[in-house]
């Protein structure tokens, strides 16, 4: 292995190195915006559905992101650089939302306010993980031919 | 709620974030000494969480309805550590104390959550 993060062949190895820290925050995430999501479905749907489901959705994008990491592999790092980006651009278009039309949310959603609520970490989650998913990018084509 | 062992446990975490985060930075792996940190704050949010139920079952409720979401980060207050310490004992590098010092912030800020939830501030 020439260097943490990237497996044998160059194929890059989600399980190792910095790859490792990104899947544990996914993993608190996905945990925490499920978590969230249950409890608001379960028990006041009907006071801000649209906040309600959009936490829903986050901790699908969440769990699909931690999975995709897990699981490594070249397919995987494609997947997770989508879903990366569709979580960027959730937390960018709900952060906006809120700021513009606060009235349609009532209650508070994981994107709410660019993630204010959870340290700016939505925000700074997926672009840490683009950036280091652009780095761990197969070298040579042998790499990129894998899956 | 016992706001006294709520600070003490989030300064802990903090503390345990910083030295932790500090290994990252001089490229060192989890050692010993920070698994043992680990294990007392370990034992201070069992301590929480054994404090935090004998209130509920004495009668004592947060303010308004937030009961369920008060238990539930009390139970991923003491998962915290516990899960990054696996992940850590599988990456012997600099990235696995990194990934403790994360776990430990993130126990810090459920802290926060929990004295606020107890106050009444559910939010979902």
């Amino acid at each position: 292995m020439a260097e943490r993060g990237v497996g044998v062949g160059g194929r890059p190895d989600l399980s190792r190195g910095p790859g490792r820290l990104l899947v544990t925050l996914y993993g608190v995430f996905t945990v925490a915006a499920a978590s969230r999501s249950v409890y608001q479905l379960s028990t006041r749907f009907d006071e801000a559905p649209l906040a309600y489901l959009l936490s829903a959705l986050a901790a699908l994008v969440y769990a699909f992101i931690t999975v995709s990491l897990v699981r490594g592999g070249e397919t995987a790092r494609r997947v997770a650089l989508v879903c990366c980006a569709a979580e960027l651009t959730g937390v960018l278009v709900v952060g906006t939302w809120t700021l513009v039309d606060s009235a349609a949310f009532p209650d508070a959603t994981v994107w709410s306010d660019y993630g204010l609520g959870y340290l700016l970490l939505p925000l700074i989650l997926p672009v840490t993980g683009l950036l280091w998913l652009r780095g761990a990018r197969p070298a040579g084509p042998a790499g990129a031919a894998r899956e | 709620m016992l706001t006294p062992l709520t600070v003490v446990v989030a300064v802990a975490a903090l503390l345990q974030a910083a030295w932790c985060g500090y290994a990252a930075f001089r490229d060192q792996p989890v050692k010993d000494w920070h698994y043992a940190g680990m294990a007392a704050v370990l034992l201070l949010t069992l301590a929480q969480l054994v404090v935090g139920l004998v209130a509920l079952g004495g009668g004592e409720r947060p303010a308004g309805d937030g009961t369920a979401v008060f238990v539930s980060y009390l139970v991923m207050v003491v998962l915290c550590l516990p899960v990054v310490a696996i992940v850590s004992l599988g990456e012997r590098s600099r990235w696995g104390s990194a990934t403790v010092s994360a776990g430990a912030l993130v126990l810090a800020v459920l802290e926060l959550r929990l004295a606020d939830v107890w106050a009444g501030g559910v939010g979902g």
